[in-house]
Formats: C-alpha cells, sequence, structure tokens
C-alpha cells in the first residue's frame, strides 16, 4: 500500500512510520505544519510545532529512507481548530481542541489530501487499535466492520481523542502503536532502530497556546470582557475579565475576594455567556447523571435500526452484542475525559438533541451546563447507572465504549442532575 | 521545500563521470529540473578543487606554502575577472551569493551614510531575492533604513518609470539601488543599464545580484556601469561556499565581517582555496561556453514551454513569453502556475515520478509559501500557490523534458483533485 506517515517529530509518530515501512509499505513522510508563525526550538513540553520538531520528523525519515515533505495546514488548522477553541470558549463550552484536530485536520484535511494524491492509508502514532471483525449476512456471505478499540496501553489509550473521526476515516487509518503495551516499548523500538528521538519528552500542552497559559492566550484573542461572578441565589460574589476564561468545574483561579459564608469551596458551576456571567457554587451541583450529546456519530454495526439521522449496515445482524430495548436504550460505558475513566451508563441515539428530559431535572437545580447550542442533526441520550460524574462541560467529547470497543461520540451539550441522582 | 531523499548509496556513485557536457560531480537520478537550485559541477572545476584540497596553506601566510596557495587564489581573481568584465581588485570573495548580497547592502548602506547622514532610503525591486530584501528589511528594522520596493510590471521587469519619480523626489536621500540583472524565479532580465542610467546623474550606487545570469546570458560588470554585482560560485558549474561581490574601487564599501583583513579588509576571513580556484575554472568554463549553451538551452526550453502547454492546456507561464521576447528571459527558465494546483501537491507528485522541479520560492520551516515576487507581478495568491519552475543546466537534454511531459497530465489531475479537498480550496469556495 502507499502510505503516507504523519511525522510531528516525536518518537511515536517516528516509531510508527518505521513498522509501515517494516510492513513492506510504500511509505512517504509528512509533517503538518500548523502555524505560520512557528518558533525556532523547542519549548517546555510542546513536541511537535517547533521547527525544531520538522527537523526531527526529517532526519527520522532520513534514516529510515523515506521521501520527507512538509504540508501547510496552518489556514485549516487556524480555521477549524483554534477558531472552534476560541468560539467555543466564547459561548462558555469547554473545547478539546485535540479532538477537533482528529476531525478537522489529521482525518479529513491531511487524509483527504493523501488520498486524492493517490495514497490508500495515513499512518499516525495514535495509540489505539483498528480490528477488523467478518459479520455474517443472512445470504450466507460476510461483510467486514472496522472497529475503533482502546491500546493495551490503558495510560497512552488515545481513542478518546480518534473516536470523533468516525469508521469511513478509519478505515484509511493506520495505527501502528495500536498494539504497544507501554510508552517504554515504543521507546525501546526508537532506540534501536537509531532513531534520535527515543528520548525526547513527551507533550502534553495544547500546541497552539505557547505558553500553556490558556487563559491569557483566549485574552490575546477575545480581548478584556469585565463581569460578574455570582453564586446560585444570584449575589455578586467577585468580578471577571472575560467569562470565556472559565470551565465547569473550575476551582482556581476564580479571583474571589472573599470566602463562601459556608466556607466551603467553590466551583464554577456555569458559565453564561449571554450575561458575561459565570456562576459559582458547592461542589455537588457539579455531579450530573444525564448527558446530551449532539453531532453524533456511531460506529459500524451499533445501531440496530436504520433511522433517518445514522444509517446503520443493511441487515439486522450486524450487532450481535449491543441489544437496545424497545425504547432504543443499550447498556455502555461513556467517557467525558481524554484520560477520564470509563462509567457504566445506558445510552441511546436520538434525532435531536433536547427532545427528552425536559420535565426531569430536579426541582430547584440549575442545569450544571445549560449552554446547550440547540438542535443538532443527531443527538445522543445518556443516563449513567453507576455513580455520577463531576465537571461535565458543554463542549466536551463524549465516548461511548463496551469494552474496549468504541460505540460511537458526540460532543456534550448539557449535563445535569435528575430528580433520581 | 524540503525534499529529502536516501543517501545515495556510494558504491553506485563514482567520484568522477565526465559526461558528454562536462559535467562531473553526478547528477540527481531522474530528470533533474532545477538547475537555477544548484547545477552540477563541471570536471575541470572538481579537478582544480581536488588539486588545491590536497594542499596545505593558508594564502596570507607569507611562506612558500601559503605562497603557492595565494597564488591560485590571485590565478582564480584574475580568471573570474576577466570573465566578467572586471578587474581584479574589484573582485571580493565571498562564501557565496548570500553573503555577497549583505555586504552590498549592509556594507553600502553603512559606507554611504557614514559620508551623510540623511542618505537612509534604500530602493529594490519588489521581485529581489530574500538574501538583498532580508538585509535591507534588517536595515529597516536596526539602523533606521527606509526600503522602498520598487514596483514591477506583470512580467517581473522593473518600472522604471517608478524609479525615475522616486529618484526625482528622494534622490538626496538615498543610500543605494539594488535591482537583480535576472530573477531566480520566473527568469526576468532586469533593465539594469537603464537603472544605471538613471542613478548616474544623482551619483547612487547600484547593485544587482546577478547570480541567476551569469553563464546564461552576457554579464559584463564594467560594461554594465554598475557599481557592485554579486555572483555565485555553485549555480555555474562551481562549488557551493564560494562566491564574490564585484565592487569598483572607489566604492564607500564598509565590511560586515571583521577579523584579519583579506580582501581589501571588507571581507576577513581566511580564503578558501580550494572553492576559489574551482570557481575561477568554472566561470571561465560557463562564460566561454556560454553562447552555444544559451542557444541549446533557449531551443529546449522552448520545446519545453510548448510540450508544457500541449499537456496540461490551463498551466499559465509566467514571466515574459520567450516567443515574443526572447531578450527578456533567461534561456533554462521555465514557470508556470497550475490552476487549482498547489505547489507542493506539484513537487511530491512530479518527484514521485522522477521528475525534481521547485515551487521556486522560498520556504519557510520548508513549507513553500506563495511567492513574492508572483505576488508583486501581480498574480493573485491562489493561483500563486500552484507555482512550479523548470530550470535547465549544461546536463539537461530532451529526455528530462520528455520525461516531465509524460508525467504532467497525470500529476496535475491529481494535484487539483487535491487541492479540491484542501483547505485553500475549500475556503475560496465558501
Amino acid at each position: 500500500m502507499r502510505v503516507l506517515a504523519a511525522m510531528s517529530g516525536g518518537v511515536d509518530s517516528a516509531v510508527a512510520a518505521a513498522l509501515a515501512v517494516e510492513a513492506g509499505h510504500d511509505v512517504v513522510g509528512v509533517h503538518m505544519a500548523l502555524s505560520r508563525n512557528r518558533d525556532q526550538f523547542r519549548t517546555g513540553s510542546r513536541g511537535c510545532c517547533s521547527i525544531e520538531d520538522a527537523g526531527d520528523a526529517r532526519r527520522a525519515a532520513d534514516l529510515l529512507g523515506i521521501p520527507y515533505y512538509v504540508w501547510d495546514l496552518s489556514e485549516r488548522f487556524e480555521d477549524t481548530v483554534v477558531a472552534d477553541f476560541l468560539s467555543e470558549y466564547e459561548a462558555g463550552r469547554t473545547p478539546n481542541p485535540c479532538v477537533r484536530c482528529n476531525e478537522h485536520i489529521k482525518f479529513e484535511a491531511l487524509l483527504d489530501k493523501a488520498t486524492a494524491l493517490g495514497f490508500d492509508a495515513v499512518a499516525t502514532g495514535h495509540y489505539a487499535q483498528i480490528v477488523t471483525r467478518e459479520i455474517p449476512l443472512p445470504d450466507g456471505g460476510a461483510r467486514t466492520v472496522r472497529e475503533l478499540h482502546r491500546s493495551p496501553n490503558d495510560a497512552k489509550d488515545q481513542s478518546y481523542v480518534l473516536a470523533v473521526a468516525g469508521p469511513e476515516r478509519l478505515a484509511r487509518a493506520m495505527f501502528p502503536l495500536g498494539g504497544f503495551a507501554s510508552k517504554d516499548e515504543v521507546r525501546a523500538e526508537a532506540a534501536r532502530r537509531g532513531l534520535s528521538v527515543s528520548a525526547k519528552p513527551d507533550s502534553y500542552d495544547i500546541c497552539f497556546v505557547a505558553d500553556g497559559d490558556t487563559r491569557g492566550f483566549l485574552q490575546s484573542r477575545l480581548g478584556s470582557r469585565p463581569g460578574e461572578v455570582v453564586d446560585v441565589a444570584g449575589e455578586v460574589v467577585g468580578e471577571h475579565d472575560g467569562a470565556y476564561a472559565f470551565t465547569v468545574g473550575q476551582r482556581k483561579g476564580l479571583g474571589l475576594g472573599r470566602p463562601a459564608a459556608d466556607g466551603r469551596a467553590r466551583y464554577v458551576v456555569d458559565v453564561q455567556p449571554a450575561t458575561n456571567t459565570v456562576v459559582v457554587g458547592p461542589a455537588e451541583l457539579l455531579s450530573v447523571d444525564r448527558i446530551a450529546g449532539e453531532k453524533a456519530l456511531w460506529f459500524e454495526g451499533v445501531l440496530p435500526e436504520p433511522t433517518p439521522w445514522a444509517e446503520p449496515v443493511e441487515t439486522a445482524a450486524q450487532a450481535p452484542d449491543v441489544t437496545p430495548d424497545p425504547d432504543g436504550w443499550f447498556d455502555a460505558e461513556v467517557q467525558v475525559r481524554a484520560h477520564g475513566a470509563p462509567v457504566p451508563a445506558r445510552v441511546r441515539s436520538v434525532a435531536r438533541v433536547g427532545d427528552a428530559y425536559g420535565d426531569d431535572v430536579a426541582e430547584g437545580d440549575r442545569p450544571a451546563s445549560s449552554s446547550a447550542t440547540g438542535v443538532a442533526a443527531a443527538g445522543m441520550e445518556i443516563e449513567l447507572t453507576g455513580s455520577p460524574l463531576r465537571g461535565v462541560a458543554a463542549g466536551q467529547s463524549v465516548v461511548v465504549y463496551r469494552g474496549t470497543r468504541v460505540l460511537g461520540q458526540a460532543t456534550v451539550a448539557r449535563a445535569w442532575r435528575s430528580r433520581n441522582a | 521545500m524540503i525534499v529529502t531523499t536516501p543517501p545515495p548509496d556510494p558504491a553506485r556513485t563514482p567520484l568522477t563521470v565526465s559526461g558528454a557536457h562536462g559535467a562531473s560531480r553526478r547528477e540527481p537520478d531522474g530528470a533533474y529540473l532545477d538547475h537555477a537550485a544548484t547545477t552540477p559541477m563541471s570536471a575541470a572545476a572538481l579537478a582544480a578543487y581536488v588539486a588545491e584540497a590536497q594542499r596545505t596553506g593558508n594564502a596570507s601566510s607569507l611562506h612558500s606554502a601559503g605562497r603557492t596557495s595565494r597564488r591560485a587564489v590571485e590565478e582564480a581573481r584574475e580568471t573570474l575577472a576577466k570573465s566578467l568584465g572586471a578587474r581584479p581588485s574589484e573582485i571580493i570573495l565571498t562564501s557565496g551569493g548570500t553573503e555577497a548580497d549583505n555586504l552590498a547592502i549592509k556594507g553600502i548602506f553603512w559606507g554611504r551614510r557614514a559620508q551623510d547622514t540623511h542618505r537612509t532610503r534604500i530602493l529594490v525591486s519588489a521581485v529581489e531575492h530574500h538574501a538583498v530584501l532580508d538585509p535591507a528589511f534588517w536595515l529597516a528594522g536596526h539602523a533606521g533604513a527606509e526600503i522602498v520596493l520598487l514596483p514591477v510590471d506583470g512580467e517581473g521587469r522593473l518600472d522604471l518609470d517608478a524609479l525615475r519619480a522616486e529618484l526625482a523626489a528622494h534622490a538626496d536621500e538615498t543610500a543605494l539601488i539594488s535591482v537583480m540583472w535576472a530573477n531566480n524565479e520566473v527568469g526576468t532580465v532586469q533593465p539594469v543599464r537603464d537603472v544605471v542610467r538613471a542613478a548616474r546623474p544623482y551619483g547612487i550606487p547600484v547593485h544587482t545580484d546577478a547570480v541567476q545570469a551569469v553563464g546564461q546570458i552576457e554579464v559584463d560588470f564594467t560594461e554594465s556601469g554598475v557599481d557592485a554585482m554579486t555572483v555565485s560560485g555553485h549555480k555555474l558549474g562551481g562549488p557551493v561556499g564560494v562566491g564574490a561581490l564585484l565592487a569598483k574601487r572607489d566604492l564607500a564599501l564598509d565590511a560586515v565581517l571583521h577579523g584579519g583583513g583579506q580582501e581589501r579588509g571588507v571581507r576577513s576571513g581566511t580564503l578558501d582555496t580550494a572553492s576559489i580556484a574551482a570557481f575561477g575554472v568554472a566561470a571561465r568554463h560557463a562564460v566561454d561556453c556560454r553562447p552555444q549553451r544559451a542557444a541549446r538551452l533557449a531551443a529546449l526550453r522552448d520545446d519545453l514551454v510548448a510540450r508544457v502547454r500541449a499537456a496540461a492546456p490551463d498551466a499559465v507561464l509566467r514571466g515574459p513569453d520567450p516567443a515574443s521576447d526572447p531578450a527578456g528571459r533567461l534561456p533554462g527558465n521555465a514557470h508556470f502556475t497550475f490552476p487549482g494546483a498547489e505547489g507542493d501537491s506539484l513537487l511530491y507528485l512530479l518527484d514521485s515520478a522522477g521528475v525534481q522541479a521547485s515551487t521556486g520560492s522560498a520556504c519557510q520551516a520548508g513549507v513553500p509559501q506563495p511567492s513574492h515576487v508572483l505576488l508583486a507581478m501581480g498574480v493573485p495568491e491562489a493561483e500563486a500557490r500552484g507555482a512550479l519552475r523548470f530550470t535547465l543546466g549544461a546536463t539537461s537534454t530532451e529526455s528530462d523534458v520528455d520525461r516531465l511531459v509524460a508525467a504532467l497530465p497525470q500529476v496535475v489531475a491529481r494535484a487539483q483533485a487535491a487541492g479540491l479537498v484542501s483547505g485553500r480550496a475549500m475556503g475560496e469556495l465558501a
């Protein structure tokens, strides 16, 4: 196969490229330039975005004996990932830029351009597995479906940020590191091949926020917008420079002059962009057991019946291990943060966000997050069946699992406490 | 654009191969159509390089080893002078074209300002190489210079009326003028003699970057009337890492590199005898062979242009059309934009097909930027992104063109398909 290896300059993508070469594929390395004004040298824990990182990627490609190019995706990155980051915070939501980058850049802009140029697949250094499974058809034939599964390396598993790419795009993806159980093994593979990036530190920060100061970045791009911090009773308890810089569940950096009357810690429980107001309250207001998702997508073989908003595969035999009840609910686990633990839930697909639950909000409760954007093409309803979750912010990605297998993904539109909570 | 290929197998890379065209350093595999980036060393230049590199001696030393090196340097200087229409004392040897351009822009600016503090304006054409533009803008940021970008027409040729108007209004404040002899991207030959004629009444020095011109068209330093001229070794069959600034002896020129006082005290640093010797040999060879070679390359280029147009009918030739203005363009240069395609896609696909070309413009972090030359010519940014430059040299043959033309239709179709799904094309449609 002709494989495009996305090479950030880090150890993971270098080993992924090496494994693609050794598997016998015809590999070309491509480094994505995501900013026009890149730093010359790496700073802090960012490991993908400087000219030095591009040089590291080129050296790795040299060593592997593959051609190497830099593709300028900076405009697309600014127009999608950065613009979404700003507008989501502006709307009082909490975006995950890595999810958006996978959605719009790696598995859209890069993948589509690669496909158009004649590549069969894009290989990346992500930790996740693509498993193909044969589903028997009534006529005796079989249909191959591709499933996305967690990496056996729990600490590095990236299925959460990859799910957004969906089954059709992931069918053209290749994750050579999917089977590695630890980062140390990957580093050892790099060292064994003489790749100089073998000891390079991992990157954690948001790549386009130069110094890790998200609030400073937002302020530089969105400007200062002073407003009030209120408690759940509506009493003004402080001021802020822009409600956009706050996220539900946040405790630090609230800048409240005096402690709460009851002396308990206060958290951001709501961000209300319309009035530029930040609402703070006690921790228990952050607990939710209901989540409405928008922009839902489902992997092949999950949805039992065709629906206008999500076309499943054509037979009823395709979902042997997902058995919904008559109302469409099925048991699964959901994860709402990149490094969060999955929690048990029942889940169903709905046509639009916000149809259900209108009267199910506990009396007197303020929704923990209320900035739903309204109607979306396809929704997802989630009821947590175990313990509630704290600090589920609108804008975050929610991924539905069954064991290691990803069933679907949506963006949190809102999350709240039901009467049962 | 960074293009990295596997290191060549030493067993398959003979040290010297004397080809039919007198080139010795092995040309890259496939069709190499990027001679404006660098061109193979001639056999004679490589032999001169090896002979001097095997000797020990610092040309500034007074003992016999030093004298031997000095003699090789001075013979090369005389050869260069003769080939370029200059006097030996006018040749300041440098590490290449970029250093020579920096020395010209900074050295003349500082030298002129020392004479008259009001002379802060630097006039440069908008299509200069970055080795001229960037030192000029550096002076604007650090030394109070004002940069005047002189406009060009749709073919990249300097607007002389704009220059004359600028001089009429601000001659007293002008430190220098720099207009290249021929453009490195679209091959446009500039009216350097007219620039000199316009500047002479005001006594304003003129620098020209002739890196692309030497060996392609006739270049005579004295006859041209310019005060300073940049030349480079590796663009004319010499080694990388050597070049020269030709400077009239009465030109006020401050040093950029300070140290041992070599090269009239203007360019310190131990002289690279081997490279300089090879540079001299290569320059003589390039200039002596120029009439026949230029005619051959122009014919090959005309064929390339015609066949590219046939293979990719929507390709747009940028720069002067050689059919109507043969003297207006370097004989070895062809340059096109391909609507709807991005240069880096075209480059990758051609490279995969064994054809090595260039987007022609500078890279930032390996990313081709829309060419400032094309933008100055009035080409819209979207079209400028689809640029490809093909440049021919001593080793170019009809088979190189055959290979390009055979690959081109599919390459352009694919790159246009990729352009449709790329962010830019989407953005433009939206």
